[in-house]
Formats: C-alpha cells, structure tokens, sequence
C-alpha cells in the first residue's frame, strides 16, 4: 500500500487547497449520481458537472502542488493525502442524499465558487487567474442548473417541497464556515492571490435569497454551529468516501490511465 | 529574409494543413481549428509548439486531442513537436469559425449564438422554453430545451415540437 504524503502548511498552499479540495469533494459525490439520477437527462447534467469539477481540481491542485515546491502533483494531492490534510469545506463531503439534498447544496456550492472565480480571474498569480477565467464560466451553467431544480421542487408538489425543505433545514448551518475568513485567507489578501471568502458573503446572500424566494423558501436563522473543513477537521462521512476514492491509487502505486 | 526563417514559415503552414484535417474525438464534424482550439503554431529551433486552449476544464477529450494532433504532426513527418496549453484567456464558443458553426448545423448539431459577455450576469430562472433555437432539421423555432447538459460538457439537449426530433445545441460559453 502507498504511503501518505506529507503537505507543506503554508498560506498560499492551504488557499490553494481549499479551492481544489472543495471542487474534488463535490465532484466526487455528484459523480455518485452516476447511473442513479431520477431521470437520465440529470444523470448526464449530474455526471458532466462532476467533470468540471474534477477538471478545475486537476487545475489547482497542481498549481497548490507548484507553489508548495515539494514535486507533489495533481494525482498525489487528490489521492495520497490524509484526512486531516484536505481543506475542503464540510458541506461538499456530506453524502449526496436525496435528489432535493444534491440540487441545494449544488446551488449553494455553485453561488459560491461563481463568486470565487469571478474574484479570482484578478489573481496576483497568472495561472490561478486563467483557472478561474473557465471555471467561472462553468461555475455559472452549475449555479443556473441547480437555482431551476430548487426553484421547481421548492414551487412544486407536496412531496417535492417537503424534500427541499428538509434539505434546506440540513445543509443550512454549513454557510457560516463557508462565508468566514481566517489567517489563510489574510495572507492571500494580502499577496493579492484571492479574496478574503468573507469578502463574498454579500453577494453571495444576495444571489441565494434570489433563488430562495422564488422557490417560495426562507432561509433558516444563522446557527452557532461551525463546521471546520477549512482547517482539516471533516465530519465522519469523509474518511468512508476517501476509502472508495483513494482505493486504487493506494492499492495500486503510481497507477495511471 | 534569411533561409532558415522561410523553411520555419513553411512549416508552421503546413502544420496548421494538417491541423485542419485533426477532428474533434467528440464531434468529429470539426476540426480543432474549426473548434478554435489552436491558438499558435510556433517554429522552435528544436520543433514545432502548437499551442492549444482547452474547451472545458473538465474535457475528456483535452488528453486525446494533444495525442492526435502529435500523431497528425509525425505523420506529415514535420519533425519533433509539442503540445502546450494556454489557459488565458479562456476558450469561448465564439472562437468556433463560420465554417465550423455551418459544419454542426449539418451534423445536426444547433450551433451555439454568442456567448453572454462576461461580468455580472444575473441568475435567470427560466422554463423549459427560453432559448430560441432553430432545429438543425426543419428550421423551426419552436422548440424546447430538455437539458442544459448534453452527451458531452459542451452541449445541451433540445427537442422540436414541429418535426419532433430530439436535437444537441452547442452551449454559447
């Protein structure tokens, strides 16, 4: 079995992480909805969106692994890192849940990373900059696809929005960690590599309150609780999904397509 | 002008001839110039760069594109070359040539209008009939979308409701 790898904790690197580790996560459970959609056309909706997401992880995580200077690359990032060293943001590694479960969280992860990306195409490092210049673009078609089924399923039968609203009562104490700035996020406002992602909270209020009440849906108040991705700390959902995403790589040192 | 550069030019002509005849491994009615994927043809003392801007971050076909045109390159014997990738600025649809856009169209496939331009665009909550786009087949206007994704990242799927054949539109992006 392949032995984990060691990161480097500096600022720009864990900036960097968070960004291709929210992506991988999320990519990976939309990918579990592969030939499970309720309709084919959201398998196919579902299964490309996790393609762009799994690309702009490649993407950035081989700019983080550029910047940490240790040789690491995209495929030793993805899948010889340890729990505890990925810097995802707790709300994409939750299980996909119900079609209703899925739809939200894509809108909520979708409205964010626009915000992200949009800010980031002015990034002080050129190639995180021509990252974001694509990913924004596909982050808009995720954000929009998602903002119709929420709309649909929130303005839609009994048991639609009965499901929605339950999604909304779940996932909505994940926004704080998501919308809440710390030292990593200093330093890259500092150096001019990307926005403080308190920075984004307006807009991004904005955008889902947008969604919200045309789904007809209120947005639950604002929970103490904090979820702690960012700083490595996952909840007990990750550790199960990185055993089926890293089986092979492990299992199979250095193995490629 | 010097030798030297002149055989350089003629090189870098005849790559972008054989660029031209590289298809799309997803929409083999293009090439990868129609697609608007080569950005640059660059005479290096030791071999030629083509410089291409993938289309999705996420594209499957980036890897077998990259194969292709290599292969395409040593087969026309115009000595050692490499593929580079330039992210910026970002692909667009608008960059798929005149030709390429009636090419899809006789595919079958809706060519994409121009994309929105960038900045601030709203979110648009919209039914199942939005879009205006014409039926590769009869022309008609009438028509709805059934998906904003398609069989691949870069296109959507439609149906007309005055032939009744389901139909891909390019994404404007």
């Amino acid at each position: 079995m392949q032995a984990s790898i060691q990161i480097d904790h500096a600022p720009a690197v864990q900036y960097l992480l968070r960004i291709g580790d929210t992506c991988l996560v999320h990519g990976q459970r939309i990918a579990q909805w592969c030939g499970h959609a309720p309709i084919l056309e959201e398998d196919i909706a579902l299964s490309n969106m996790a393609l762009d997401l799994i690309g702009q992880a490649r993407a950035v995580l081989t700019r983080a692994g550029e910047l940490e200077g240790r040789g690491h690359d995209e495929d030793q990032l993805a899948f010889l890192r340890e729990e505890r060293d990925y810097r995802n943001i707790t709300l994409v590694e939750l299980p996909r849940g119900d079609f209703a479960f899925t739809v939200l969280r894509n809108v909520m992860v979708a409205t964010l990373m626009k915000q992200l990306w949009q800010r980031l195409c002015d990034s002080s490092d050129a190639e995180l900059a021509a990252i974001a210049g694509k990913a924004v673009k596909e982050a808009r078609y995720h954000q929009q696809h998602a903002a119709d089924w929420v709309v649909r399923l929130g303005d839609g039968t009994d048991e639609s929005r009965r499901r929605i609203e339950a999604a909304l009562a779940e996932l909505w104490r994940f926004v704080p960690e998501m919308l809440e700035s710390d030292a990593v996020d200093e330093a890259a406002h500092a150096s001019g590599l990307g926005p403080r992602w308190a920075d984004l909270k307006d807009a991004w209020q904005a955008e889902m309150s947008t969604v919200l009440q045309a789904a007809k849906l209120d947005a639950p108040p604002e929970a103490a609780f904090r979820s702690t991705g960012k700083q490595g700390v996952h909840t007990e959902h990750m550790g199960f999904m990185l055993a089926e995403m890293q089986h092979l790589q492990r299992s199979f040192p250095g193995g490629v397509w | 002008m010097s030798l030297p550069a002149v055989a350089a030019r003629t090189r870098t002509d005849l790559a972008w001839d054989v660029l031209h005849s590289v298809l799309d491994p997803e929409v083999p009615a293009l090439s990868v110039c129609d697609l608007g994927i080569v950005r640059e043809v660059i005479a290096h003392d030791d071999g030629l760069e083509i410089v291409l801007t993938p289309t999705y971050s996420g594209c499957p076909a980036t890897e077998v594109i990259e194969h292709d045109v290599l292969a395409a390159i040593a087969k026309a014997q115009l000595g050692p070359a490499r593929v580079s990738l330039r992210r910026a600025p970002a692909w667009t649809t608008d960059w798929i040539s005149a030709e390429g856009k009636r090419k899809l169209l006789d595919y079958g496939i809706a060519p994409p209008g121009p994309a929105a331009p960038d900045g601030a665009v709203p979110i648009r909550i919209f039914g199942r009939k939005a879009d205006a786009v014409a039926c590769p087949r009869c022309a008609s206007l009438h028509t709805e979308r059934l998906s904003a994704f398609g069989s691949t990242a870069c296109k959507s799927m439609y149906r007309c409701l005055s032939c009744r054949e389901p139909f891909e539109h390019f994404k404007p992006i």
